[in-house]
C-alpha cells in the first residue's frame, strides 16, 4: 500500500486528510511538526509523498522541506504544500526549496484528488 | 427555503468556492445539501445553515462546498481532449490548414471558462510555433450572459485555481489580486466570448476544426441532443473533430459522425460537410 505522511500540527487537519486519503486507498502516517516528521521518514524511508503544513512549532514546513531534499533517501518523496499561506512569494520559495506541489488551505478531498493526480501518485 | 438562508447560502458559496449560485436554485440547494444535512444527523437544511453561522468549522465548510461544487467545470477537466489536441489534433490540422495557417476551436458550452482557457495553455505549452504567422481563434460561447462575464474576466477564487491546475501553471499564467487568482492578459486575450443557446441558430459562427461540447447536452431530451448534434458537424470543417464529455457517446443520438480514431477522448469526425452550405467563416 501507498504510503503518504500527513504533517500539520493541527489535529482537525489531520483527521480530515487522513480520512479523504485511506478514502483513497493509501496508508496514512501522521507528524505533528517537521521534527517529527523526519523521525517517520527515518522509519519509514518508503513513504511515496507527503502533505507538508508551513507554520509548525519545533520546525516549520520549509525547514523539514530543505532537510528533506538533503537526505540520501533511495527516493525521494513528493512533497505537497498544504497551507495557508496562499501569496505568490511564499508558492515560489516553497517550489525553489523542493516542493512538487502546493495546496492553499482550506482544501477539499477534490483538491487532494487533483494534486496527488499532478504528482503522479494517483 | 426563505430568502435570508437562500442570501446566505449564495454568499457563503461564493466567498468559500467562487460557486456563482444565481437565482432560482432553490431546488440546487435542496437536492444537494439535504444528504449533507442528513448525514449529520441534522433535522434539515435550516439546522446546517444554523451550524454553519454558529460553528463553521473547516470541516463542515469543506463538506458543503464539495457537495455543492460536484460535477462543476475545472480546469484541464479530464486531461485527455487536451492529451489528444496535443498529440493528434492539432498536429493533424496543422497539417492540414498550412496554406491558409488557420485554426478555429469553438467551446460550445464554456461556462466559467475554464476549458477554453485550458485550451489556451495546452496550446501555448505543446505548440509555440502558433504564436508567429499563425491566426488562432478560440471560440467560447454560454447560454448565461453572466457566467460569460464572469469567464470573461478570468478572475477565480482559490477554491477554483486549485481544481486541475498544477502549481506550475498557477505560477506561469496567473497573477494575484485582492478578489483572488486572475489569468494574465496574455491568455484572456486569446478567447473571444459569444453569448449562444445551442437551441437556436448557429448563425455565423462559421466553421470550426474543433467543437467541444462536453458535459452539456446530458441536459437536453435525446430528440434536443440529436438536432444539436446534426447542426453541428455542419459547422465542423472536413476531419475536424467534436469533442464530447468522457461519459458522452452519439450511439444511437445521431449518424453525423463516426468515432475518430487515435483519441483517447470521446471524439468524433462528421461524415462530409461538403454539402452543409455552411459559410466558411476564416
Amino acid at each position: 500500500m501507498v504510503k503518504i505522511l500527513l504533517v500539520d500540527d493541527s489535529r482537525t487537519v489531520r483527521l480530515v486528510g487522513r480520512r479523504m486519503m485511506e478514502k483513497m486507498g493509501f496508508e496514512v502516517l501522521e507528524a505533528e511538526h517537521g521534527e517529527d516528521a523526519l523521525v517517520v521518514i527515518g522509519k519509514h524511508p518508503d513513504v511515496t509523498a507527503i502533505l507538508l503544513d508551513w507554520n509548525m512549532p519545533v520546525m516549520n514546513g520549509l525547514d523539514f522541506l530543505k532537510a528533506l531534499r538533503a537526505l540520501p533517501l533511495p527516493k525521494q518523496p513528493s512533497v505537497v504544500m498544504c497551507t495557508t499561506e496562499n501569496d505568490m512569494g511564499h508558492i515560489m520559495e516553497a517550489m525553489d526549496a523542493g516542493a512538487n506541489e502546493y495546496i492553499m488551505k482550506p482544501f477539499t478531498e477534490d483538491i487532494v484528488r487533483d494534486k496527488l493526480e499532478v504528482v503522479g501518485i494517483l | 427555503m426563505n430568502p435570508l438562508d437562500y442570501k446566505f447560502l449564495s454568499e457563503f458559496l461564493q466567498s468559500n468556492s467562487g460557486l456563482h449560485l444565481g437565482e432560482n436554485k432553490e431546488y440546487l440547494l435542496e437536492s444537494r445539501l439535504t444528504p449533507v444535512a442528513q448525514s449529520l444527523g441534522l433535522s434539515g437544511i435550516g439546522e446546517l445553515i444554523q451550524s454553519l453561522k454558529r460553528m463553521p468549522t473547516l470541516e463542515l465548510k469543506t463538506t458543503v462546498v464539495e457537495a455543492m461544487t460536484t460535477n462543476e467545470t475545472l480546469f484541464f477537466r479530464d486531461s485527455k481532449p487536451f492529451d489528444d489536441l496535443a498529440r493528434q489534433m492539432i498536429p493533424e490540422i496543422m497539417e492540414a490548414n498550412k496554406t491558409q495557417r488557420t485554426i478555429r476551436i469553438w467551446c460550445a458550452a464554456s461556462s466559467t471558462g475554464q476549458e477554453p482557457y485550458s485550451i489556451a495553455m495546452q496550446l501555448r505549452e505543446s505548440f509555440p510555433e502558433l504564436s508567429s504567422g499563425w491566426n488562432v481563434k478560440i471560440v467560447a460561447t454560454d447560454i448565461d450572459g453572466q457566467i460569460l462575464a464572469k469567464a470573461q474576466q478570468g478572475q477565480y477564487s482559490q477554491f477554483e485555481i486549485q481544481r486541475g491546475l498544477s502549481i506550475q501553471r498557477l505560477i506561469k499564467y496567473f497573477d494575484k489580486n485582492e478578489k483572488g487568482w486572475q489569468l494574465k492578459p496574455e491568455i484572456r486575450n486569446e478567447i473571444s466570448w459569444k453569448q449562444l443557446n445551442l437551441l437556436k441558430d448557429f448563425g455565423m459562427m462559421g466553421q470550426f476544426d474543433i467543437i467541444f461540447c462536453r458535459n452539456v447536452l446530458i441536459y437536453f431530451t435525446p430528440e434536443v441532443k440529436k438536432q444539436i448534434l446534426d447542426r453541428m458537424a455542419k459547422h465542423i470543417s472536413h476531419n475536424g473533430y467534436l469533442i464530447l464529455g468522457g461519459a458522452e457517446t452519439i450511439l444511437g443520438i445521431s449518424d453525423a459522425y463516426y468515432r475518430a480514431e487515435g483519441c483517447l477522448s470521446a471524439s468524433f469526425h462528421p461524415h462530409s460537410t461538403k454539402s452543409s452550405g455552411v459559410t466558411a467563416l476564416r
